[in-house]
């Protein structure tokens, strides 16, 4: 398989796991309106989904659906960052590993819509238009706990150390990213990294929330080594297709 | 571009084929389904309607990418066609251009006010880090611009909660995207 396929793979399954994640606050959430946004945020990570892994398919030219790759992989062929399979934990968990997540999506996706390949480009164009409004929030949000009253600003310091150590895999690149920029498919190598550093910096900072001084990286997911988080999601999230396989709605 | 095959050819079909005109007002009847008072048209989702070797294409535009509805409307035109006894049809699903709100017609917008719904207000979508625009949104029911957001979100992922603080009732905003 190219690097197209491999990437178009880290793209989908990123989105399907951090979006099953959010939708596990479906009717949990401590306020009606955070129900809803989040459940609508799901709703359009699940539906990018089905673009990046429809593309996988398209591209591995064997037959398999999007559906097929979402319910029918084990956790080994997940090429998912580890940081959207982080558990959500509490709202300050969920919140900071959104805003993390949303930043680096929106600047690659911006790249990614100048894509040298159309399929990339139409797909990065379109969810790029919802990516702007989970970030706007996602930021916002960050900010407003942030600097709120001590307890959620405590909350979100924790949660922002305890993720902090997944962000650097975002910027890991390697032969499948080189190749790709070297084709003018996927962003320059390097650039997505300086417009999160600026933009997390500006937040962070009306936030009143430090930057970890940690420079340690949790890997693998990008290479299919996952955390054991992830088997507890597909346990979930795979349970009807592994119960009746074949089942069909 | 995705392409799927929705019917085969009915054979010997002879009749005159309809115009592509005849066949923009009959999909300007198909009502969207969540928001049933505009149509697929009125809504700026077909983006083509073109007689080809295989039949005739719709050319289809999502709205938003985990929209439920998206299965639905496919059906809807099939089936709005086949009625019109066309059943060579073939959907082209378009993403590039994205889909945006300003494709909404002005009889679309007319019509949403109409049925309780605030328009989008054009220029306001949200766009990263940065403060949401809050557009000044006329009360669909009594025209106050006395209105606030309660949510970014609603019940369908293309609306916002609104409430109007004159005639106090909750309202739908349309947000622009």
């Amino acid at each position: 398989m190219g690097p197209l396929f491999e990437y178009a793979l880290r793209m989908g399954d990123s989105c399907l796991i951090l979006g099953h994640r959010v939708s596990e606050w479906c009717g949990h959430a401590p306020a009606i309106e955070e129900d809803i946004a989040l459940a609508n945020t799901a709703l359009d990570l699940i539906g990018q989904t089905q673009m990046w892994l429809g593309l996988a398919g398209e591209l591995e030219g064997r037959g398999r659906s999007a559906d097929d790759l979402a319910y029918l992989r084990d956790s080994r062929e997940f090429r998912n960052l580890l940081l959207v399979e982080r558990p959500n934990t509490d709202m300050a968990h969920t919140l900071v590993r959104g805003f993390l997540f949303d930043l680096w999506h929106f600047h690659t996706l911006g790249a990614l819509q100048r894509s040298a390949d159309e399929r990339v480009a139409a797909i990065a164009q379109k969810a790029l238009k919802e990516v702007s409004y989970h970030l706007q929030r996602s930021a916002d949000l960050v900010i407003r706990l942030g600097d709120g009253t001590a307890e959620s600003h405590q909350r979100m310091q924790a949660a922002l150390d305890a993720l902090w150590p997944y962000t650097g895999e975002m910027f890991l690149e390697d032969q499948v990213d080189a190749d790709l920029a070297a084709a003018g498919i996927g962003p320059p190598l390097g650039s997505v990294q300086p417009l999160w550093e600026g933009d997390l910096a500006r937040v962070l900072a009306q936030a009143t929330l430090a930057r970890p001084a940690s420079t340690h990286v949790q890997k693998g997911g990008k290479t299919g080594v996952h955390t054991e988080a992830l088997g507890y999601v597909l346990a979930d999230m795979q349970f009807l297709q592994r119960a009746y396989p074949g089942a069909r709605w | 571009m995705v392409t799927t095959t929705v019917c085969t050819p009915a054979a010997g079909q002879t009749a005159p084929r309809p115009t592509e005109a005849e066949i923009w007002t009959w999909l300007d009847e198909v009502p969207d389904p969540e928001i049933p008072v505009i149509s697929l048209v009125d809504l700026g989702i077909i983006r083509d309607v073109a007689w080809t070797e295989e039949g005739l294409a719709v050319t289809v535009t999502p709205t938003y990418s985990g929209c439920p509805a998206t299965t639905v409307i496919n059906l809807d035109i099939v089936a709005a066609l086949a009625a019109r006894g066309i059943t060579d049809v073939r959907l082209v699903k378009r993403l590039a251009p994205a889909w945006t709100t300003a494709w909404i017609s002005d009889k679309g917008r007319e019509k949403l006010r109409a049925y309780g719904i605030a328009p989008p207000v054009e220029g306001t979508a949200a766009c990263g880090v940065g403060a949401l625009v809050t557009p000044e949104i006329a009360c669909p029911r009594c025209g106050s611009v006395e209105t606030r957001r309660v949510s970014q979100f609603g019940s369908t992922p293309c609306k916002a909660s609104w409430v109007c603080d004159a005639c106090a009732e909750p309202f739908d905003y349309f947000k622009c995207i």
